[in-house]
């Protein structure tokens, strides 16, 4: 029952999302009585949306936690011994699920938009809601025809099949959530982007009323990156923390457009310039979200990510891309023609930085475009090839080193016109500091490659620079939106700091050892004590017990060799040990038959935790910034309240 | 600058942008791009050597032979026609094992060695990268 009430409400919140769409054309159409009416019904419809989807999402988990093996879905993706935990997020392991939970945020995200957004002008808003109801009523479609998740199986499985050991994992709880909210929150900016494009209302206020869900997508998406990395650092096993995957490409892509979109807002909202390229970075932005929705979804990539391989849905949802993208590229063609241009500026300026800003960002997106969809066009010219880090250290490598010169002067930078010999004085302390490191690595650690040293010198001196905006300021007094930059910028420079020691300065070690055997490691000194069975609650292990010591500090570390059993699997679990100045990563492999010593790889990585504490810096630096904003508004409708 | 020709400008600089991000790209790609082999492929085109490729295939039955310091490990990939002798060190994947499919990523060698840097074989037992199942078709289909 739970999943045909669930099945129906996904029917009531496409009809609903139908609906909103008509209500718009017709209140923005009609200016009499009708129009008006329709004009007054779309915020609750959109509101009721929101909650019906919800509605469904419930059932499905619902019926995830139940472990209801009538549903096709649950059968072939869940199992009763499975830990609550991996049942309840289990709802959105898998194709139809994570759909699911995809509309689901789409709906909040609309409901939002409706219930709580009071900075735009009317008619703006009401075309916003209409293209956040265009943009779901397809999403439903795609759901209810191609990947109905409340399917029953007639008659039901006696026992599910299980969630692919790799996914059984915390970070399955957290990484798809708030990446799809990030990707949710950039298709409210396109809808408000949409509606902008409709009334031909580009200015200020759109851009303040925008910048909040450009601000929360970006927090989002960059905490899910962040999230997603660590987990697919110590879950794979392999030492890596960034593999260039398409599917991790995905959700750079949306980031970088989304960065770049957060910086000309802020253009738009200060000093009312870059009217039509904000608009066009807010459609540019959600089209790499459902490019990533696609390239993961569609099946025609083979990755944990990708769990259909029916290609009518990838057909399905490539339409859909055509039409979104289509569709807002032509309505920007064809109404960017009414929106004036903006205030100019000098070249040497805040506005001119954020410009070089936004182009380095476009250049990068563009490469990782080019390098993520060229094996997929390549293929289809009978040429197999794949791109992998080489291709995009080489490509974005030196672009991403002359993008983070840019970060570290545009703060320094005045707003509409500035002096270049006096910008130049003012960077003498970053200069100094990347200058210093620079001949520092040179003289101490000859053989670093060049991105590694450049990257540390860079990311040091980014540091650096990042801080001066505050440095004279009265830290009580500055806006919190500006140390929301403060910390972001240095969040960057502190994981580019990470990135280039864990390059540089890795130790790796790939030995075979029997019980009581040692290895080195760095500075590190590693014991294989003894090697014994342990199990978990759909689990049994093969565990490793190692001592690691260094001058006067030691760890224990336990890697495993899992098996599982539904589906049959063996899994590697790293164990890692985190030091202040790096961390000692450790996998077990298999035994070796003729001498019965286990295989053990180990690695030493220097400073390795600065890319994720980076990563959390830069959320937390947006964070900053939307509590900021949202702060300073609170406070003014509390000083109208007041004054009345 | 009046606003118009300063939006012109900038549209300029945006096309400039792109063209560069396309010509940096294509170029990084034509000397980055990993192809893919099979072992007929390498025989019959010549060795690729000094680029990194993935070579695509079937473990031989009985090849898998580890050398004494027990993580380097050799095997034969085979794609029915033609057989590349490989070396990898490291731990293998799990699901790597005689007569399955597996992808390595490596350089060949002028003695037509193939020295792996990763092996690819997925968890899923169904698991087949998309380039391989086409691969061996067409070299199932060639025999008579």
């Amino acid at each position: 029952m739970i999943a045909e009430g669930g099945l129906a409400a996904l029917w009531l919140a496409a009809m609903l999302a139908g609906l909103q769409l008509l209500l718009g054309v017709l209140a923005l159409r009609r200016k009499d009585a009708a129009g008006e009416q329709a004009m007054a019904a779309i915020g609750p419809v959109a509101i009721v949306q929101g909650a019906l989807v919800a509605i469904a999402m419930a059932a499905l988990i619902a019926v995830f936690v139940g472990t209801d093996l009538s549903v096709k879905l649950v059968a072939e993706n869940s199992h009763s011994a499975k830990p609550w935990i991996y049942k309840f997020a289990g709802a959105w392991g898998n194709h139809e699920g994570s759909m699911l939970l995809w509309v689901t945020i789409l709906g909040a995200g609309g409901a939002l938009v409706a219930w709580k957004e009071r900075a735009l002008d009317r008619a703006t808003h009401v075309a916003t809601l209409a293209a956040q109801g265009a943009i779901a009523l397809g999403f439903y479609a795609f759901l209810l025809f191609a990947s109905n998740p409340f399917a029953r199986l007639n008659p039901a499985a006696v026992e599910g099949q299980g969630l692919n050991p790799l996914l059984q994992d915390p970070g399955l709880a957290f990484h798809p959530p708030t990446l799809y909210a990030g990707y949710v929150g950039l298709s409210v900016a396109f809808s408000f982007a949409v509606g902008a494009l409709v009334t031909g209302q580009v200015g200020p206020v759109f851009a303040r009323a925008m910048r909040p869900w450009v601000l929360g997508a970006w927090v989002l998406l960059t905490i899910g990156i962040t999230a997603g990395s660590y987990w697919a650092y110590y879950e794979l096993g392999w030492g890596g923390w960034w593999f260039w995957d398409p599917v991790e490409n995905a959700s750079l892509m949306p980031w970088l457009a989304a960065t770049a979109l957060l910086h000309s807002v802020n253009v738009l909202a200060a000093r009312d310039g870059l009217r039509a390229w904000t608009v066009m970075l807010a459609v540019v932005a959600f089209s790499m979200s459902m490019i990533g929705t696609f390239l993961v979804r569609s099946g025609i990539l083979t990755s944990v990510h990708a769990f259909a391989v029916d290609p009518r849905r990838g057909a399905f949802i490539l339409g859909l891309l055509g039409l979104y993208i289509g569709g807002a590229l032509a309505l920007f063609g064809a109404r960017i023609g009414q929106v004036r241009a903006g205030r100019s500026f000098a070249f040497v300026s805040r506005e001119g930085g954020l410009v070089v800003n936004n182009l380095l960002l476009s250049v990068i997106l563009g490469i990782v475009l080019i390098g993520t969809l060229y094996p997929l066009v390549a293929a289809g010219f009978g040429v197999r090839l794949s791109v992998g880090p080489p291709f995009f250290q080489a490509a974005a490598g030196p672009i991403a080193l002359a993008l983070v010169a840019v970060m570290a002067v545009g703060p320094a930078l005045r707003w509409r016109s500035d002096v270049a010999e006096a910008v130049l004085i003012r960077m003498l302390w970053p200069l100094v500091a990347a200058a210093g490191t620079f001949a520092l690595l040179l003289t101490l650690a000859g053989s670093m490659s060049v991105l590694s040293l450049l990257g540390l010198s860079f990311g040091i001196g980014l540091i650096v620079a990042s801080v001066l905006p505050v440095t004279r300021r009265n830290w009580r007094r500055t806006p919190l939106p500006i140390w929301g930059m403060v910390v972001a910028h240095v969040g960057m420079g502190v994981s580019m700091v990470g990135m280039a020691c864990d390059s540089a300065f890795t130790a790796e070690r790939l030995v075979a050892l029997y019980p009581g055997q040692a290895t080195i490691v760095g500075p590190w000194r590693v014991q294989l004590d003894r090697i014994y069975p342990n199990v978990g609650p759909n689990w049994s292990a093969l565990e490793a017990r190692l001592t690691a010591t260094r001058d006067g500090d030691g760890a224990t570390l336990r890697p495993q060799q899992r098996f599982f059993t539904d589906p049959p699997t063996t899994t590697s679990e790293s164990a890692i040990a985190t030091h202040w100045d790096g961390q000692l990563y450790t996998v077990l492999g298999q035994q070796d038959p003729a001498t019965g010593r286990w295989q053990l790889r180990l690695w030493w990585k220097p400073f390795v935790t600065l890319i994720w504490l980076g990563g959390v810096l830069i959320a937390l630096g947006g964070a900053l910034a939307l509590g900021g904003r949202w702060f300073k508004g609170w406070q003014q409708r509390r000083r109208e309240a007041l004054w009345g | 600058m009046t606003p118009k020709s300063q939006r012109l400008t900038l549209a300029l600089l945006a096309l400039a942008a792109i063209v560069a991000a396309v010509l940096l790209a294509m170029s990084a790609m034509k000397d980055q791009a990993a192809f893919f082999y099979t072992p007929s492929d390498a025989q019959r085109q010549g060795l690729p050597l000094g680029r990194a490729v993935r070579l695509g295939g079937m473990v031989e039955a009985g090849s898998v032979r580890r050398a004494p310091d027990g993580v380097t490990v050799r095997f034969v990939v085979t794609d029915g026609k033609a057989t590349t002798p490989v070396t990898f060190a490291g731990i293998t994947p799990d699901l790597f094992r005689e007569k399955s499919g597996v992808v390595a990523e490596g350089q060949f060698q002028p003695d037509g060695r193939f020295v792996a840097t990763n092996l690819l074989a997925k968890h899923d037992e169904k698991y087949m990268p998309p380039e391989m199942a086409g691969k061996l078709h067409e070299s199932r289909s060639l025999k008579p």
